[in-house]
């Protein structure tokens, strides 16, 4: 199977002996940090032209295509085939279960390789930063999407599904997955991914009713069309929608373009037809409003309600702002989920950071003041945008890297002992690295699993079993 | 909820396997689906196609009739970076290709779940179409279909033509 980045020139100079001298002694090696999407779309690219060796911390590969993309989109990792291709490359390696910042530092990768990029991603979430936020029944989205997708780390999670209704703060494709997830039949899910503790809990779950908060209008929604979409067509709910919300809206269609025109016409559909009366469920968007407490219920033991602000638009455009107006409004909830964005932590000291922004400053890929460092991905970027928005940077960070071994700005005439030598050293660490081949004993253990559940997979929940299915 | 793959009536391998198990997929996309046995009766023509890369390199293949322009990437492995993540399946936009007008013009209407995908696709134009979407027809021979232009790469326009 050949991978589409491979230009037939490239392929053919391989096959006479090698681009810049690519066998296994020299040539440029370039080491990744992050096994998910960004860090395999760089790698594809890369290859054409180094030896590439790619670090995650996880026993397993591909980052939020495996604990990001909802369990019912099995489509959109259809991506897994191709970043497994890249894997397989005689030139790429893999190398799970490393963590590094910890068991390997990005100075030590920086003396192995000729370059090391860092795809590393945002593994933390931004906070609502209100009173009340840690009680029992509040959640990041992150976590939540975690637990269904069996992310290790929250494994332990058990949301209590036992009260009617759910607020989540924040309108992006994140938390229209929360929604959906939330509210979709379970025979829609009973075949996927999904964690079987995760649907044996939804399938007892109480959750009748999904509120969707977002601090600014209709025409600043940050979800797209198809989400949106999927909620409107979403079996035994209905829309339940404030037609206060969209008040001006209808006049100002005409100037949208088309992107933006269609999902707002498809709101407005929704609020106008609402959907089937009899129907169990609904989910609403809730516009202008931005939480400010999180109300604890009469035991002050957990989250029983929240409290939202309202808001009033100022500005126009791009730059529209949202301002409090001084009401404020109390939603009865048991379950608050906050999908208000990811967010990147710096792993290295030696690595620049800006945490503001929350990403490695850089240019155009570039670390700032460090030569032979990258990014790519959220964590050059921020946590935005889809897996081809990734795939697209990640590429523009490879092919800046080429151009810089181009024109001489990373010493090649060095030869560099790239993962002979972190081996050696994450040996003497007691870490135990799980190859590619070894990920595809853990993978066919949880097809082996699914099938005798009737699901695609179950996924291993915990980093001691994958790495003794690994052996 | 998502539509059933359009890979039924892809003749690339890869998604063959899923084809053997779901010969007959139903596709909620209509009118298309008699894609399906157009394929199976198909002359095997060939037609002529010329694939301009993000680069502005140009390629030419004989692409056999009822194939769409994505199996015909991935078989014929031209070079475009990142095409067709999601094979064939309506959840991205990397197979997004640039018709001229005179052929988007005749091609079969798009539905909307191929217009919310198209939304989200860089470079979009009037005469914007996936690649994963549209079947490829005798009339179209000789056509040339454009991935959208990087905007940082304008160099070294060059012509390769492939074999069949």
């Amino acid at each position: 199977m050949k991978i589409h980045g491979l230009s037939s020139a490239s392929r053919c100079l391989a096959a006479e002996g090698g681009v810049r001298g690519l066998s296994s002694s020299s040539g440029p090696r370039v080491c990744i940090v992050g096994g998910g999407p960004a860090g395999f779309y760089t790698a594809q690219q890369l290859l054409k032209d180094a030896a590439v060796d790619i670090y995650e911390r996880l026993p397993v590969p591909f980052g939020l295509v495996r604990f990001g993309v909802a369990p019912d989109h099995p489509e959109v990792k259809n991506v897994i085939n191709t970043f497994t291709q890249t894997a397989q490359h005689e030139r790429c390696s893999f190398h799970g279960n490393v963590n590094v910042g910890k068991d390997v530092t990005i100075d030590e990768l920086r003396q192995a390789y000729h370059a090391v990029v860092l795809s590393y991603g945002a593994e933390g979430n931004r906070s609502m930063g209100i009173p009340g936020e840690d009680l029992p029944g509040v959640f990041s989205a992150k976590d939540f999407v975690g637990w269904y997708n069996g992310l290790p780390s929250n494994k332990e999670l058990h949301p209590d599904l036992s009260f009617e209704t759910a607020v989540i703060l924040g309108q992006g494709n994140v938390a229209l997955d929360v929604a959906r997830i939330l509210l979709a039949p379970v025979e829609m899910l009973k075949e996927t991914d999904i964690t079987q503790n995760a649907l044996e809990a939804l399938a007892g779950s109480k959750v009748r009713r999904v509120l969707i908060v977002g601090r600014r209008g209709p025409l600043q929604i940050a979800c797209t069309i198809k989400e949106l979409r999927e909620m409107v067509n979403l079996p035994n709910t209905r829309a339940d929608m404030l037609p206060a919300d969209f008040e001006g809206i209808a006049e100002a269609l005409k100037d949208l373009p088309r992107p933006r025109k269609r999902l707002t016409e498809l709101m407005m559909k929704a609020v106008k037809e609402g959907g089937d009366d009899k129907a169990e469920k609904c989910w609403g968007l809730r516009f202008f409003r931005s939480p400010v407490e999180v109300l604890a219920g009469a035991d002050e033991k957990r989250a029983a309600g929240i409290r939202l602000a309202l808001n009033k638009l100022e500005g126009s455009g791009e730059s529209v702002r949202a301002e409090v107006t001084g009401q404020l409004e109390d939603v009865d909830c048991g379950l608050i989920i906050s999908s208000i964005g990811y967010k990147s932590i710096p792993i290295d000291p030696a690595v620049p950071f800006d945490p503001r922004r929350a990403i490695v400053p850089n240019e155009m890929g570039r670390v700032q003041d460090t030569a032979g460092l990258y990014c790519s991905g959220w964590v050059k970027r921020g946590p935005t945008g889809v897996i081809a928005t990734t795939m697209n940077d990640s590429f523009d960070t490879a092919r800046v890297l080429i151009q810089d071994m181009e024109a001489g700005k990373l010493d090649l005439s060095v030869n560099k002992p790239g993962a002979q030598a972190i081996t050696a050293l994450l040996q003497t660490r007691g870490v135990r690295m799980v190859l590619f081949s070894q990920w595809e004993k853990i993978n066919a253990e949880e097809e082996k699993r699914g099938k005798s559940l009737g699901k695609a997979r179950e996924k291993l929940l915990d980093v001691d079993e994958m790495l003794c299915r690994a052996k | 909820m998502r539509i059933p793959a359009r890979d039924h009536k892809s003749t690339s391998c890869r998604t063959r396997a899923r084809r053997d198990i779901l010969p007959f997929l139903r596709c909620d996309l209509g009118p298309r689906h008699e894609c399906l046995y157009r394929e199976k009766h198909s002359s095997d023509s060939k037609v002529l196609v010329h694939f301009v890369n993000q680069s502005g390199v140009k390629s030419s293949v004989f692409v056999t009739e009822g194939e769409t322009p994505l199996d015909v990437v991935i078989k014929k492995n031209l070079d475009i970076s990142g095409f067709g993540a999601r094979e064939g399946t309506l959840a991205c936009s990397t197979c997004h290709l640039i018709f001229e007008e005179s052929v988007y013009d005749k091609l079969e209407p798009i539905v909307d779940e191929e217009v919310d995908m198209l939304d989200l696709a860089y470079g979009l134009t009037k005469t914007s179409r996936l690649g994963c979407q549209v079947s490829v027809e005798h009339w179209m021979d000789g056509m040339t279909v454009n991935v959208p232009q990087e905007i940082n790469d304008q160099q070294g326009k060059q012509e390769a033509v492939s074999s069949k």
